[in-house]
């Protein structure tokens, strides 16, 4: 019985947990810069992740790769363990890209249509998705109105629907909320999730830091066509802890910086201090007990993912990277 | 293939759908119909009035200048120079004595500048009014003369092209009209759906949904279904047009009197003479005979098929050229404007070549003109309507088509390689030296 039940579990791990797409020594070169330099990592299937860096670090390079718009100068790419074929996989991937756009003058009935079918559904499937779609995001009168009509959130929630209709395994998003009301970005933002529960993986683009920490289960971090940081959220910021705590005394008693902690900030009785050097949690609290503080709160506090991204990409001159795609 | 197919039919339809299409198709033959009318009508009726008063004292021109409806003649005494406005009169013609072999100019002046059209008709009489009285004085009857200028109205040059034993009539001022109308729509063709498709590149590559569509289908086909699509629309309305113009003609000869269509009936089949003993066909029923005589001397199986090969073909060579301009361009459409240039030229070029060999089909600059793939849509189309194999050999028709054919795939090849990298970069501002790298760089 135990082992039926362990070659289950191995099974789901082995079916959750194997890599969707593996990217390996990918490079592009265009002629004034080395856009993606020898990047390598897997995305695990149903997961949510992060593609994140600085304006020109290579992300959009990366993607089109990805989808098949670009070849690779060298490196391979697999999609489901065998290797990447834009002619067949493409029909797999759905993507949203930064710069996104519709027909003006079309009827965004007909549009959805048109897109849908490009991505190889018949047309009454794919209507009847569109339909299930617009019902969903309460879009049903927008049949036969035209793109020039819609606001820039309306379209972008279009663009969404018309990203996820084919019911792709790679759902492909750069920046899906830029533009949004935090009513629509929540409504996108459960739908990524409950994509993802159905078994869609999600690369997720953006620099909205505060985003990723809350969405993504997994991040890579590129600056100037390289691979900085690869790991699990959780991971990553553990790895850049810097032994800062955050400590809340009764309001009256004080406490001061000493061999064992230097206080970083202080607000009323809310203490943020950092660990010195050879010493641990237990020797703090040791210390405060023995000075008969009360104390009513002791949390390790992580960095957050903006403070690490600005650390690893500040002074790197990230920005002033532009390319020359010639 | 199906989904270039899907890319057809959306730049078919949703250019065909549209109102524009339908205004344009439809009001376009009858604009022409409506300026080729209105023109004539001018010329006949808008022409102003002219009263002439002539001083000659030869005393001989006075049977030569006929009053028409246009122009009065008149030979009034006391009437000069200085009193000829006062005295109702719009011009003046004051004739010198002639003198036998020595050269003298008649003047003419007016109120208002007369036209070049009208003075040359007037100067013509008057010349030929010296010349019959020159004949007269070597001693020529006026009878006889009369009876030789009746006589030389009879004849007509009739052209004959010789094919080996059989020989066959031609009409070379039909084939200039032919070669001069079909040169000049292809020509408007290639600029209007050229700037179409252009336009449309432009459209998907600034309205960003470019890269949403790439993400589906290769750039060549997007590009390809673009540049089929909009030459599916072009040929759609050639064939309204023909259809139109057709119907139009002949429902217009519905309204023609019924002797009239009788008369010409006859003519058909009698080869253009009224059977014996019937009456004298009427001369409105023999200009329509003729009329349809010299349009059925043309080869126009044959002329229609190169139109729709050269049509297709040029447009295919241009549509390519043009859709690699319209990827190169960013958000200012003025960019295009000099990227352009060098398309245009030859197009211009060539439509120029073109007027000159509807004139001359065989001159080395026609035989090179109708060989390069730049110009042989226009300049062949304008050779071939003299006909084939008399003006241009079938070896010739032949090279010339396979050299547009391999051209379009060459400027098909080169822009689909300026199109890929072209439609996904922005901001920056492209050269044609930019493009010819992005064209021959590795893959």
């Amino acid at each position: 019985m135990g082992n039926v039940k362990m070659s289950l579990y191995l099974n789901y791990k082995f079916l959750t947990m194997d890599a969707l797409l593996s990217l390996q020594n990918l490079k592009k070169y265009y002629a004034t810069q080395k856009a993606v330099d020898d990047i390598s990592f897997d995305i695990q299937r149903g997961s949510i992740f992060g593609l994140l860096g600085p304006n020109g670090a290579g992300k959009t390079t990366l993607l089109r790769m990805i989808t098949g718009i670009f070849y690779p100068d060298s490196g391979n790419i697999l999609l489901e363990g065998t290797t990447f074929n834009p002619m067949l996989d493409i029909e797999k991937i759905g993507y949203m890209p930064e710069e996104r756009g519709m027909y003006k003058k079309m009827k965004i009935g007909e549009q959805a249509l048109y897109l849908a079918q490009l991505k190889g559904m018949s047309k009454a499937e794919a209507t009847e998705k569109i339909k299930y779609w617009f019902k969903k995001f309460e879009m049903e009168s927008w049949w036969n109105k035209k793109v020039e009509d819609l606001s820039k959130g309306m379209s972008q929630k279009l663009q969404f629907v018309i990203t996820v209709l084919h019911e792709p395994k790679l759902i492909i998003l750069d920046e899906p909320f830029s533009g949004l009301d935090p009513l629509n970005a929540n409504l996108i933002k459960d739908e990524i999730y409950a994509l993802a529960k159905k078994g869609s993986t999600i690369i997720f683009s953006t620099h909205r830091m505060e985003q990723v920490e809350e969405i993504c289960d997994h991040i890579v971090l590129v600056n100037l066509g390289k691979k900085i940081l690869d790991g699990s959220v959780a991971d990553i910021k553990q790895q850049f802890k810097e032994n800062n705590f955050s400590i809340e005394i009764k309001a009256g008693s004080s406490i001061s910086s000493n061999a064992i902690f230097t206080i970083i900030n202080d607000t009323d009785a809310k203490y943020l201090i950092k660990i010195n050097e050879g010493y641990t949690v237990n020797n703090v609290l040791h210390q405060i007990i023995e000075q008969k503080i009360e104390l009513i709160g002791f949390n390790e506090v992580l960095p957050s993912l903006n403070e690490i991204f600005i650390k690893l990409v500040e002074g790197t001159h990230a920005g002033a990277r532009a390319f020359q795609n010639i | 293939m199906n989904k270039t197919w899907l890319i057809i039919q959306r730049e078919y339809l949703s250019r065909v759908k549209n109102k524009r299409f339908l205004i344009l198709t439809f009001l376009t033959p009858l604009l022409i119909v409506g300026l080729i009318a209105a023109s004539i009508y001018f010329s006949v009726s808008g022409v102003e009035y002219r009263k002439i008063a002539v001083i000659d004292p030869n005393g001989f021109v006075k049977t030569s200048l006929k009053n028409t409806n246009q122009i009065n003649f008149s030979f009034p005494a006391n009437v000069d120079t200085s009193n000829y406005i006062q005295k109702g009169y719009t011009d003046i013609l004051i004739l010198p004595q002639f003198e036998k072999g020595k050269k003298s100019d008649y003047i003419l002046r007016s109120q208002k500048s007369m036209g070049l059209m009208l003075q040359e008709s007037i100067s013509d009489r008057i010349n030929s009014a010296i010349e019959d009285q020159m004949l007269q004085d070597a001693g020529i009857q006026q009878n006889v003369l009369d009876s030789i200028h009746k006589a030389s109205q009879v004849a007509e040059l009739k052209a004959y092209e010789d094919k080996g034993s059989s020989s066959k009539e031609s009409n070379a001022g039909l084939a200039m009209g032919i070669g001069y109308a079909s040169g000049l729509l292809i020509y408007m063709t290639m600029f209007i759906y050229g700037a179409m498709v252009m336009r449309g590149v432009m459209e998907e590559k600034t309205n960003r949904i470019a890269e949403v569509i790439i993400s589906s289908v290769k750039p060549f086909e997007l590009m390809m279904g673009k540049i089929i699509g909009i030459g599916a629309v072009g040929l759609t309305q050639f064939l309204l047009w023909i259809i139109l113009i057709i119907s139009l003609t002949s429902a217009a000869a519905g309204f023609l009197p019924s002797d009239l269509q009788s008369q010409v009936e006859t003519l058909q089949q009698n080869n253009g003479t009224m059977a014996g003993g019937m009456m004298q066909a009427s001369e409105s029923a023999q200009r329509i005979y003729d009329f349809q005589h010299t349009i059925s001397t043309a080869n126009w199986p044959l002329i229609i098929f190169c139109f729709i090969f050269y049509f297709i073909g040029g447009y295919l060579f241009y549509a390519a050229l043009f859709a690699a301009v319209g990827s190169t361009v960013n958000e200012d459409p003025q960019d295009a404007q000099s990227l352009m240039f060098p398309i245009t030229m030859p197009l211009i070029f060539s439509y120029i070549i073109t007027n000159m060999v509807t004139q001359n089909p065989n001159t080395p600059i026609a035989f090179w003109a109708s060989m390069i793939p730049f110009s042989s849509p226009m300049v062949m189309m304008a050779r071939v309507a003299y006909g084939v194999p008399s003006a241009v050999t079938y070896w010739e028709l032949a090279l010339s088509m396979l050299c547009l054919v391999a051209g379009f795939i060459f400027t098909t090849w080169l822009s689909g390689r300026i199109y890929r990298t072209g439609i996904l970069l922005y901001g920056k501002k492209v050269t044609w030296k930019i493009m010819f790298k992005w064209a021959f760089k590795k893959a």
